[in-house]
């Protein structure tokens, strides 16, 4: 393992030798914002984006892409002399196949910094490799806690993870008056471990009601136990699509519980699943409401021609981390690693500071709903 | 025994349970017949379902027009106008699976060493696609080189077929396979959404319309099991009645014999898939009813357990597959209810594995061939 290292150090610093001296010069650069570099050159640097471009989640990877495109775009226009790349790979979510992308990624020396893994499962199974590496990875996404005991010091994360999405989601539901509260999940890394932790904090006033395949359709089963145990509250760990057909199911078959989900369920495929089932869905995410920010959500709409969607905004923050690091004059993947500890900035979303476990210092959690077909902001933010 | 809900939920379980076996029931239909005639198993199936899935998608969205949500809430037909939609898109649902089925026949099966034109010719195509593919990242470029391609490569093939010896059987299993993963994978990177999922618009208002036992049954529950039963019938009474169903249970009963008797046996088997392909089709639509969804892989998993359906009634018979396919839906749904819903796969197999041991030609055996249909 340490040879490997040795010998992967040795070809980035002949690359960056041969990147030319014009480099060296600019250690002073100025690390307020990205934009504000103005005089950083460097040449064939890279960020990559990692996780679900396409797949049952696909649209929270795009989400995630478009904040990333955002921050590369306006710093590539602040400084002429620097064009960073992006690189995508996309996983499809799926932890079988992020292994052979992470190792491309691992291999290309242009890439020297990662936003992403996007979803926990997959950060499980390829996060040792960034770590073997020293690529640093900035998640604007993965919240499963247990990803920050790893002992990977590469490991970052843009928003808090579910160790504290999990209580947030409790303290609603309780603050809800609920007595009896189903809980699913859908067997999947962050679906399960969520799932978990919202049961464990509920107590004795959860009921458990095992897991559903996200990739079935028929989940009469399950509608049927929750009738059956006549809960008014039913939370669901997962995706949006499961989500959706699970919520569309549950009002077909007769349950009028409130239905809670986190993060990963806050994307308009929910809605575009459940149809009107989705209405009064009340949805958690420790990630910012779109106009938390009036700059970023303007710039964003400029460039897109839409509203920023769900980890567009963490993706923007953990982007400009990289880029900052980069107008600092880091241009190799350990002395970004290096910058990453030292880190301090009010981002769009949350003051972006990292402690020694990679989980960063705001925690706030957001709760959302569904009115008339549409995504909007609930007033009573969960800190 | 989690707190006695099998037994307290019991009858909401079996018409739920019964609901889904009947689309396995349809679908395993399809593997039971080419089972029957070929004695192989149609592993490509499961996509032919997927494809009606999309043709009743594309009858209810493009052909009439009907939007996801109107006002707000579904868009409910009601009276003879949502019989009317109904029967088009189970139409639609059928022409394109029973076309689909027509088509893998032709590519898959067909290639069978006397230089079958059709079959040569999309290969051709499909080889001059993928050779473009390699040197141009546009759609629309492949297909124009594809297209002139199309003519020298099929002459190759032509050359080759002829040249050929008889295919051994298990080249069928494999093509079929390989016409698994392309169709799915086909619909994943060119179908509108990629890999994500579809909906189907509801037109029909899910209203409970009585209570049997304490269940709820639903109007599109009862819709599905019975019109699964229905075509059911149609089939057995088209296989037994029929001259072309007389031709079927003669090829099954022994394809060479047939021959000489002057049944034409590629006809036949034609015949076989396409039947396969329609009660493929109005599973799809059946399916589109009451899960309201589709994807490029909607038929893996379906696929899979409509063919253990098959086998654990009896490949090679009609009546098994009607009774395999509703054992496994009641099965599952028991079985989520004692376990929890991540061990019902499990259970089912297990079922299965029980049910072979014992009985190792399924519950009814194999008969499609013995004519006792």
């Amino acid at each position: 393992m340490k040879k490997s290292r040795v010998l992967r150090a040795s070809a980035l610093l002949i690359g960056l030798s041969l990147v030319g001296v014009a480099c060296g010069g600019d250690d002073t650069s100025s690390d307020t914002t990205a934009a504000a570099g103005g005089d950083v050159t460097c040449d064939g640097l890279k960020i990559a984006f990692f996780g679900a471009l396409t797949g049952d989640a696909g649209n929270l990877g795009q989400n995630i892409k478009k904040g990333v495109d955002l921050a590369v775009a306006e710093f590539n226009e602040a400084n002429p002399g620097c064009q960073v790349g992006i690189e995508a790979y996309d996983s499809q979510g799926d932890p079988a196949q992020a292994p052979a992308l992470a190792d491309k990624a691992v291999a290309d020396a242009s890439v020297v910094g990662i936003v992403g893994p996007a979803f926990s499962g997959e950060s499980k199974a390829v996060n040792g490799k960034f770590d073997e590496a020293g690529l640093p990875i900035v998640t604007p996404s993965a919240t499963n806690p247990d990803l920050a005991n790893q002992g990977w010091k590469i490991f970052h994360r843009a928003l808090a993870g579910d160790d504290k999405q999990g209580p947030g989601i409790v303290q609603k539901i309780t603050a809800d008056g609920k007595a009896k509260v189903g809980v699913i999940d859908d067997n999947s890394e962050y679906g399960k471990g969520l799932a978990d932790i919202v049961q464990a904090g509920l107590g004795d006033v959860a009921v458990e009601m095992n897991s559903l395949d996200p990739e079935g359709s028929d989940y009469s089963a399950i509608v049927t136990a929750a009738k059956d145990a006549g809960v008014d509250g039913i939370f669901f760990g997962g995706y949006y699509a499961a989500a959706g057909k699970l919520a569309k199911q549950l009002k077909d078959g007769g349950v009028d519980a409130q239905l809670y989900f986190a993060d990963g369920v806050l994307d308009v495929g929910f809605i575009e699943a459940a149809g009107p089932a989705a209405e009064g869905s009340i949805i958690m995410c420790p990630c910012a409401p779109k106009d938390s920010n009036a700059d970023f959500l303007a710039a964003f709409k400029a460039k897109f021609n839409e509203d920023p969607a769900t980890y567009a905004a963490e993706a923007y923050d953990a982007a400009t981390a990289f880029l900052d690091a980069i107008a600092a004059g880091k241009q190799d993947r350990a002395s970004i690693l290096e910058f990453l500890k030292t880190y301090d900035k009010a981002g769009v979303t949350k003051q972006i500071k990292w402690d020694e476990k990679g989980e960063v210092a705001g925690n706030a959690i957001y709760a959302y709903t569904i009115e008339s077909g549409a995504i909007v902001g609930k007033p009573g933010l969960i800190g | 025994m989690r707190d006695w809900l099998l037994y307290r939920t019991f009858w909401d379980l079996t018409i739920t349970g019964l609901a889904l076996g009947s689309i396995y029931s349809l679908v395993a239909l399809g593997y039971t017949l080419v089972y029957g005639v070929l004695r192989l198993i149609n592993f490509a199936h499961s996509e032919i379902f997927m494809v009606g899935t999309f043709g009743a998608l594309m009858a209810s969205q493009e052909f009439l027009g009907i939007p996801m949500l109107e006002d707000g809430g579904y868009p409910y037909r009601t009276g003879f106008m949502l019989i009317v939609f109904l029967m088009f898109i189970l139409l639609c649902a059928m022409v394109f699976s029973g076309l689909g089925a027509v088509a893998l026949e032709r590519v898959a099966y067909k290639l069978r060493g006397n230089g079958d034109l059709f079959g040569a010719v999309v290969l051709a195509f499909l080889t001059g696609f993928v050779v473009s593919m390699v040197f141009v990242d546009d759609t629309l470029a492949n297909v124009i080189v594809a297209a002139i391609l199309t003519a020298p490569i099929t002459m190759g093939y032509m050359s080759l077929f002829r040249r050929g010896k008889q295919s051994p059987r298990l080249a069928f299993l494999i093509s079929a396979i390989g016409a698994s993963t392309a169709i799915a994978e086909a619909m994943a990177i060119w179908g509108p959404e990629k890999r994500e999922q579809y909906q189907t618009p509801r037109i029909l208002e899910k209203d409970v319309l009585f209570t049997f036992l304490g269940a709820d049954v639903r109007v599109d529950n009862l819709i599905v099991i019975v019109g699964a039963l229905l075509m059911m019938v149609a089939l057995t009474l088209f296989v037994n009645k029929s001259r072309l169903g007389r031709g079927v249970r003669a090829v099954a009963q022994d394809a060479e014999t047939a021959r000489i008797l002057g049944v034409n046996v590629d006809m036949i088997i034609l015949v076989t898939f396409a039947l396969g392909g329609v009660m493929a089709g109005g599973a799809a639509m059946l399916f589109t009813l009451v899960y309201e969804q589709s994807r490029f892989n909607i038929g893996f998993i379906l696929g899979v357990k409509s063919f253990t359906a098959a086998v654990l009634g009896g490949i090679g018979n009609l009546k098994g597959a009607l009774l395999g396919g509703l054992i496994l839906g009641l099965v599952e749904n028991y079985a989520s209810a004692i376990f929890g819903g991540q061990w019902k796969d499990v259970v089912a197999f297990v079922v299965l594995l029980v049910v072979l041991m014992f009985r190792p030609t399924g519950l009814l055996g194999e008969s499609l061939g013995r004519a006792r249909v």
